[in-house]
């Protein structure tokens, strides 16, 4: 029997680290690839330049305005999205859990509901809304924080409800209740607490949807950061995919972090179901 | 801002008087409960549910105004047919060869260390590539395999080999299979795992101590187990695949091969086209075949998490 284990787990490490090899070459040739197409000089030499100027904030922003206002725009929406997205949905499950649970499957299918609406779709219909909310609100990129709520809602609401599924919510708020506590204390220092890292692994996943979103804001004619890196593209190629690497080596680092923070126990992932 | 600030119970009565459970619960939907839930529901009506119906309205009002049924014939016409048909090719072959590698990369991380370095890194590199695709990847893969690419002119200087000695397909349907390929494969380890980890070691055991080969255990144990949740997996990458835009969007510049970019068509040349609608039938259409896929995908879901859970 152990035998047989043995030769097993050697196959096994064999079969992994074949397919681990070969994929791994797959998806690291392209990224290979961004960084020699940036390092690029005349003549088969190479450069630092882009590089140099990638670092150099004001310098860059003075070369490419566009790609500044971008950014600028996306790191805004991501503050207001992760806002927005904690701010409607942990007080409303929470709620629903204690005091309407008949609600809780309604709640549940209009949370998942995004799922089965494009991105692309939810543009078509979305136009004529934010015609009314560029007329109250102003045609600023940051009202974009609205369409990104929705298109966070699913993954969002998986990882809260997790959360909360792992708590006795009613015990706890009763508790606090009856010590006197009002609703928005029971929320803000009884369950929210309780609940960190399944708020945090949300916000996670909502700075790095709205990092990488590019259908609505190109279609609304917002900036953002990924608009901005396609404009660059037509104008900068060198410059373009720097700032595309550097985009998906932060969100690499941000998930690494996400995983660390998560304390070993498995990441809530944004399209799985269970 | 439809912002909100859980507002303190209306009904409920001064601190530390608490009303008897029994009491509360025997009224089954407290108006005023209702109160804490109206935020959520303004904003779903808001940005969800009526874009929803612009789109499905749209879809059947002529360009006049009025009920017609036009628009949804039009979809009838080759090219968008073509598209759709094309968009369904893309999202299938895909979502195919995404579940198969995606299923083995998976597989080979489930017989490493649980919180070993290389799982860790697998599927925090997946969560990355499966969601932070679109324009970066578009860009990716014109330094890899565009004209100057990195690869293209490795194969050019160093083995005589040019892979566009047919014409440039990297900004076309087969370029489109290859660069969704990328973020499909990821996806799949990021769905599939879970469902492998749900595979006790046990069982193999068992299926061992009771004389059953390798084969047999795959056959009979593993293999109907995981199938259910393997197809589920497929039916997700589907739509994902059928879904994206952004990928496309970024490297195709020119014509309008699948549905995504037929919609982008109709919607930034309405004007042009005199078919206002159009892009909501097909806008509909799509929510159609992907309402269909994800059906089929919770069925699925709620079939393996019987064993899987």
């Amino acid at each position: 029997m152990a035998g047989v284990t043995r030769r097993r787990a050697r196959r096994q490490r064999a079969f992994r680290w074949t397919i681990v090899t070969l994929l791994g070459i797959f998806f690291l040739l392209p990224l290979v690839a961004m960084l020699e197409f940036t390092t690029r000089g005349p003549n088969g030499t190479y450069t630092l330049e882009t590089w140099k100027l990638l670092v150099d904030w004001g310098q860059l922003g003075e070369t490419y305005p566009d790609l500044a206002t971008g950014v600028v725009n996306s790191f805004g929406l991501v503050l207001l999205t992760v806002a927005l997205t904690l701010l409607l949905l942990v007080p409303t499950v929470v709620w629903v859990r204690l005091r309407l649970p008949r609600l809780r499957r309604l709640v549940e299918f209009l949370c998942l509901l995004p799922l089965t609406i494009p991105a692309i779709v939810l543009v078509v219909g979305l136009a004529p809304v934010y015609a009314w909310v560029t007329y109250f609100l102003g045609g600023s990129a940051l009202t974009l924080t609205f369409a990104y709520t929705i298109l966070v809602l699913p993954y969002a609401y998986r990882s809260i409800d997790a959360g909360l599924s792992a708590i006795d919510v009613r015990t706890l708020a009763e508790a606090s209740r009856s010590l006197g506590a009002s609703w928005a204390t029971v929320i803000w220092r009884v369950v929210l607490p309780n609940i960190r890292s399944a708020v945090l692994s949300a916000a996670f996943l909502t700075v790095a949807l709205v990092l990488g979103e590019f259908t609505i804001a190109s279609l609304l004619n917002r900036s953002n950061l990924q608009v901005a890196i396609n404009l660059l593209g037509k104008s900068s190629a060198t410059m373009s995919v720097a700032v595309s690497l550097t985009a998906l080596v932060l969100a690499f680092v941000l998930l690494m972090l996400l995983s660390l923070v998560g304390g070993g126990r498995r990441r809530t992932s944004p399209k799985e179901t269970r | 801002m439809t912002v909100v600030t859980p507002h303190p119970d209306p009904v409920a009565p001064a601190p530390g008087v608490r009303p008897a459970p029994a009491a509360r619960r025997r009224i089954s939907l407290p108006g005023r409960d209702l109160l804490g839930v109206v935020p959520f529901f303004a904003f779903i009506v808001l940005f969800l549910a009526i874009p929803t119906l612009v789109v499905v309205i749209g879809a059947f009002t002529g360009d006049g105004g009025g009920f017609t049924l036009d628009n949804l014939s039009a979809i009838g016409t080759s090219y968008i047919m073509e598209a759709f048909g094309r968009s369904i090719l893309l999202s299938a072959v895909t979502a195919a060869i995404g579940a198969v590698l995606g299923g083995l990369l998976a597989y080979a991380l489930v017989t490493a260390k649980p919180d070993g370095v290389l799982r860790r890194v697998v599927t925090s590199a997946s969560g990355v590539l499966a969601q932070f695709g679109g324009v970066t990847l578009a860009f990716a893969f014109v330094a890899t395999i565009g004209l100057s690419g990195f690869v293209t002119v490795f194969l050019r200087d160093h083995l005589g080999i040019n892979i566009y000695a047919h014409g440039v397909w990297l900004f076309e349907l087969p370029g489109l299979l290859l660069v969704y390929t990328y973020f499909q494969v990821p996806l799949m380890v990021i769905v599939f795992l879970p469902a492998l980890d749900g595979i006790r070691p046990q069982w193999r055991e068992a299926a061992e101590s009771l004389g059953g080969s390798t084969w047999q255990y795959w056959r009979m144990v593993a293999m109907p187990l995981l199938a259910p949740p393997f197809l589920g997996s497929t039916l997700l990458l589907f739509a994902n695949a059928f879904s994206a835009y952004a990928t496309a969007a970024a490297l195709v510049s020119q014509g309008s091969p699948i549905i995504p970019l037929q919609i982008r068509g109709a919607l930034t040349s309405e004007v042009i086209l005199g078919q206002q609608n159009l892009g909501k039938a097909m806008a509909l259409g799509m929510i159609v075949v992907v309402a269909l896929v994800m059906w089929l995908y919770a069925v699925l879901q709620r079939r393996s998490s019987r064993w899987l859970g």
